[in-house]
């Protein structure tokens, strides 16, 4: 390289730096995100001053106004027509405001409040030496078994550091599917995801298997984000950019202003077809699609059952809105070429799920597969890449997330001496024992077959809906199959409960609080009234399935 | 708007359903005439939409339509035709039998928690199915049938799974892990062919772009509404398979003999007389109207189904050692007659095939049930453990020889006149497989006698020299439904009128006409 050409570069580079404007923010668009950020700070300093009797207090209401708020900020932005009349990418091109974006992010927030509701409940394990306890470490420093774990229990300190990190994680998964470049969205795959892996290794019992399940989320999420980021990058090289728009744009073919320092590799279908499967696989990893699910059941089973039920839910939303948005904004000139490769994923994800789930005996592992079979599910909606679709997507996601989070909350309540008894056995006989937590656990487990008249059905009609529609006809014989496979270990979960004898010292069943009582009672509701009368979220997930770009 | 009369019909046991199980734990017997009464109620509403059912009128009456999820192309759209007047009525006669029958079946055992309420829960069920077969009867909406279609098994398979016999020989647990078996079998065949149905039905909306039965009908009829002949086919498979495993028609039917012996003789009945119709009646409704092509081109396979149907299950029933799971293949063998009738494609066929419905359900309700009285009292279910019943009580034993009779289709006996059309309407187009199915009834005749010659017949065994006779609630059952099945049998013009203008408008459907008798010239 000359020198002239190191100087006309480094000019060229300079140059622009006198023009640079003070970012424009568009803070009305953004508050949902802003709330909960601000939020979680605010939990933050209540940790470092507020003394420790009254933080529990303090964050809880903390985390749920700002819930509550940051919803009624995405209620009044779509009241103002965002999403279904006017759209709008704020935040200098970095975040779009538009119909899928603020469906999901309302849909996030609420099962963040249902899962808020699990998270503070402190009636379920027997008092701590006088202290109400809830699901997670009393100091989650301290070594298991030590004397110092001993010491924090009988002091009865509490993890409330769990609210902060439940509102930083829902910041991010907000940010997620409305991110509208790939610098954005991997920012906020990060912040979602560090809370998350911290999070699961705060469980009270069995602290090694919660820690274990930790590190293994964070390799293999480390893995993933590693290869988002090296995606990315290639992205950058293909299109000179990190817009979704612009990238977008090159994708089809219509080149405007060459970047000169890439001219040599702008345009180049390798960089794009590798990076955009790098960053796609990043984000099945997310949303725990075979081949990249291996962490899901083991995370899931060794997580405190009330951060699997919000992880389980929240995360699947923000990852396959990101998904979504990725796919159908930026890639949908490549369509030919992601296609056939996402309906592999689907097939394998729908059956894969299904078939390893009926060997499992321990119903979080259980609940693991089966949510894998339903990302496969929604995959085939993913891949119908039609209006559609995406309303399909946006409809499952909302019913899928409350019926998850309302069984996670039944699986807190069955427990033996060793808290939680999540081994299948044990559930034998609970309907005898328990008629009505084990008819509402069945009324999950119902959904999530896809019987109808609950919202699982509509869901999953939708979805294979817009897939036929999408000429995906063999994906829903697939879908259809595997669904079949999957109702027999549904199934045999509530044989199990109704069918068999109780044993003799089965487990029993705690008197929740009113908090998990309503995570509960919000998911059978959302699950009944989505499947008698699901027209007007259709409605409302179908005026809101377009995407700004 | 006028009264929705149908909708009424179908709400009024659901309504029932959520009170029966709403009743506290201790007032039991309050649970069991409430779910009397509102299957009475029901009962007469059916008779009202009998009697407002105008058989010389528009095809669909009594219709409501409202749209309920438009995203999907669904409404709520209801209307009857004669075939389902007659089926509606059928369900709705004979449900407040089924809850006397099972007044006792599901007085709590001492196990269980305060909260434990299985009569509630028992009766409950049963209102619930009922609500759902009548709205499947009363769906003109593709959508709106598959959904209570789908739904139904659930609270049949808490019947089934749930109730038992309370006597058996191998104790209470092996018996429910034998009941469990035979309920997730039932859950299981019909799941998966609902889901293969669920594809079609899909299936179905991509090439039609909605879900109503009559305006697809009417586009396919007049030619607006193309569909490829592999489509068409592939649809129409989809849709039969359910309606096949439902019905059930060999090879699909392994699940009835086990889910019927498992379960309580009220249930057997819920499931035979009830469930098993809304298979053969949406043959009729669906396959045929909304794939007439396909249909007439599966007709020789689904006859030979139908004819192995109705020997393997006689054949099966002759060899059986257990009463209910005999009665099981005999309904196997009856359901294929059903299924001949309806694919032979003539007018006396269908006719046929829609009294058989009726009938079948009546007379084997009462077989069952009286058989399910017998099993009560001597607590067991093998034949061989019974001899000389008629002795000791000769009410049962005299009832039973009527129900066992009319289900060989004894002339005078309400079964005759739809078998009889059955096979003449058969014969008309196909002589050989008419000819063949009639050594059904030959066997009919065989595992019906036998039956009671074992049971009923020879010297008084000890074990059942004490055995009562029927009891006031349980001849309160079994006169009614006697009465029933002699007055069909002299006179079944009541049921053939309704039905026979709907027929004829499917046979239309399907373009087909009765074959001409033809006579050979005299040389």
């Amino acid at each position: 390289m000359s020198a002239a050409a190191v100087h006309s570069l480094w000019t060229t580079a300079a140059d622009p730096i006198s023009k640079i404007d003070a970012p424009k923010i568009e803070y009305g668009q953004l508050s949902p995100t802003l709330i909960i950020l601000g939020a979680a700070l605010v939990g933050v300093l209540v940790e470092a001053f507020v003394p420790r009797r009254s933080r529990y207090y303090a964050q809880v209401f903390v985390s749920a106004v700002a819930l509550c708020a940051a919803f009624a900020a995405v209620v009044a932005l779509a009241a103002d027509g965002y999403g279904t009349t006017k759209a709008h990418i704020a935040a200098m091109g970095a975040i779009a405001v538009d119909g899928p974006s603020l469906f999901l992010q309302g849909t996030i927030l609420l099962s963040g409040l249902v899962g808020l509701f699990t998270f503070a409940e402190r009636r379920l394990d027997p008092a701590a030496h006088g202290n109400r306890v809830d699901s997670f470490a009393a100091q989650a420093a301290s070594v298991p078994g030590s004397d110092s774990e001993k010491a924090a229990v009988k002091a009865g300190f509490t993890t409330t550091e769990v609210f902060p990190l439940l509102l930083f994680a829902v910041a991010g998964m907000l940010v997620f599917p409305s991110a509208n470049d790939l610098l954005t969205l991997f920012v906020a795959l990060e912040v979602f995801s560090l809370p998350l892996y911290l999070m699961c290794a705060l469980a009270r019992r069995k602290r090694l298997m919660s820690q274990e399940a930790a590190v293994k989320y964070f390799l293999l999420g480390a893995f993933a984000s590693a290869f988002t980021l090296f995606g990315i990058a290639l992205l950058y090289g293909y299109a000179g950019s990190v817009s979704y728009a612009t990238i977008a744009q090159v994708v089809d073919g219509n080149v405007t202003n060459v970047d000169p320092a890439l001219a040599g590799t702008m345009g180049n279908d390798a960089l794009l077809l590798v990076g955009a499967a790098m960053v796609v696989m990043g984000l099945l990893f997310k949303v725990g699609a075979v081949p990249f699910h291996m962490w899901t059941p083991d995370v899931y089973q060794g997580a405190p059952t009330p951060v699997t039920g919000f992880m389980a839910a929240a995360t699947k939303v923000a990852a396959f809105g990101a998904l979504l948005r990725l796919l159908y904004v930026v890639l949908p000139g490549m369509r030919w070429d992601w296609r056939p490769v996402m309906w592999g994923v689907a097939i394998v994800t729908m059956l894969g799920g299904a078939i390893v789930a009926i060997t499992q005996t321990d119903i979080k592992r259980l609940l693991a597969y089966s949510s894998i079979a339903h990302a496969g599910f929604i995959l085939a909606g993913v891949i119908a890449t039609s209006k559609d679709g995406v309303s399909s997507v946006l409809f499952y996601l909302a019913a899928y997330s409350f019926v998850t989070i309302g069984a996670f909350a039944v699986v807190t309540l069955v427990r033996d001496a060793g808290g939680e008894a999540t081994h299948l056995s044990k559930w034998a006989g609970l309907g005898r024992r328990s008629p009505l937590v084990a008819a509402v656990f069945a009324v999950f487990l119902l959904a999530f077959a896809g019987i109808p008249l609950t919202s699982g059905f509509a869901g999953k009609f939708a979805v294979f809906k817009a897939a036929a529609e999408g000429g995906a006809v063999p994906l829903v014989v697939i879908g259809v199959i595997s669904s079949a496979i999957a109702a027999f270990f549904y199934i045999r979960v509530i044989v199990l409960m109704f069918f068999s004898e109780p044993r003799p010292e089965g487990p029993t069943v705690a008197v929740p609080s009113p908090l998990t009582m309503t995570a509960i009672g919000v998911g059978v509701a959302v699950t009944v009234v989505l499947g008698v009368a699901p027209q007007y979220f259709l409605n409302l997930a179908s005026q809101a399935g377009v995407f700004v770009r | 708007m006028s009264f929705p009369l149908l909708t009424a019909t179908a709400a009024l046991p659901a309504v029932g359903a959520v009170a029966t199980a709403a009743v506290p734990a201790a007032r039991r017997t309050a649970a069991k005439w409430l779910a009397l009464v509102v299957s009475l109620a029901t009962l007469a509403l059916a008779i009202t939409v009998l009697v407002r059912f105008d058989p010389g009128g528009a095809r669909y009456q009594l219709t409501e339509s409202h749209s309920w999820i438009k995203e999907f192309g669904v409404s709520y759209a209801l209307g009857v035709d004669g075939i389902a007047v007659a089926l509606i009525a059928l369900t709705a006669l004979l449900i407040p039998f089924i809850v006397l029958a099972g007044w006792h079946d599901a007085d709590p055992l001492e196990t269980g928690s305060r909260r434990w309420r299985p009569t509630q829960g028992f009766f409950a069920l049963i209102l619930a199915v009922e609500a759902m077969v009548i709205i499947s009867f009363e769906a003109t909406d593709v959508f709106l049938f598959y959904i209570f279609f789908e739904a139904m098994l659930i609270p049949m398979y808490f019947l089934i799974g749930g109730f038992g016999d309370r006597a058996h020989e191998h104790g209470e647990s092996a018996a429910s892990t034998q009941r469990s078996y035979a309920a997730v079998k039932f859950l299981l065949y019909n799941l998966v062919g609902g889901l293969i149905m669920l594809a079609a039905v899909i299936g179905l909306y991509v090439v039609a772009g909605n879900f109503s039965l009559t305006e697809i009908a009417q586009a396919r009829a007049n030619g607006t509404l193309h569909m490829a002949t592999s489509t068409e086919r592939w649809l129409f498979l989809g849709f039969f398979f359910a309606f096949a495993v439902k019905a059930p028609l060999w090879p699909l039917h392994t699940w009835l003999p086990n889910a019927m012996q498992e379960s309580t003789a009220p249930v057997a009945v819920l499931i035979t007389a009830v469930i098993d119709k809304v298979g053969t009646f949406a043959m009729l409704r669906f396959c045929l109207q909304l794939f007439p092509g396909a249909s007439k081109w599966a007709t020789p396979v689904i006859l030979a189904l139908a004819l192995v149907s109705i020997l393997y299950g006689a054949l099966l029933a002759v060899g059986q050692r257990d009463i209910k799971r005999l009665i099981a293949y005999a309904s196997i063998s009856h359901f294929g007659f059903i299924i001949m009738g309806i694919f032979a494609m003539t007018s006396q066929g269908q006719s046929g095939a829609t009294l058989y419905m009726v009938n079948h359900g009546i007379s084997t309700a009462a077989l069952m049930l009286i058989a399910g009285f017998l099993i009560s009292r001597r607590g067991s279910r093998l034949i061989a453990d019974y001899g000389g019943v008629q002795k000791v009580a000769p009410v049962l034993a005299g009832t039973f020889l009527i129900a066992g009779l009319s289900t060989l289709s004894l002339p005078g006996l309400a079964p005759f006149v739809s078998e009889f059309l059955v096979l003449v309407g058969t014969f008309t187009r196909h002589p050989a497989i008419g000819i063949i199915a009639t050594f059904g009834i030959v066997l009919a005749a065989l595992y019906t006698l036998v039956l009671y010659q074992r049971t009923m017949t020879g010297p008084v065994k000890p074990e059942v020299s004490a055995m009562p006779d029927l009891r006031v609630r349980e001849l309160a059952v079994v006169a009614p439904l006697i009465v029933l099945l002699v007055f069909l049998g002299v006179y079944p013009k009541p049921v053939t009128d309704i039905v026979n203008p709907a027929v004829k408008q499917t046979m239309s459907d399907v373009h087909q006409t009765d074959p001409k008798p033809e006579v050979e010239a005299a040389k």
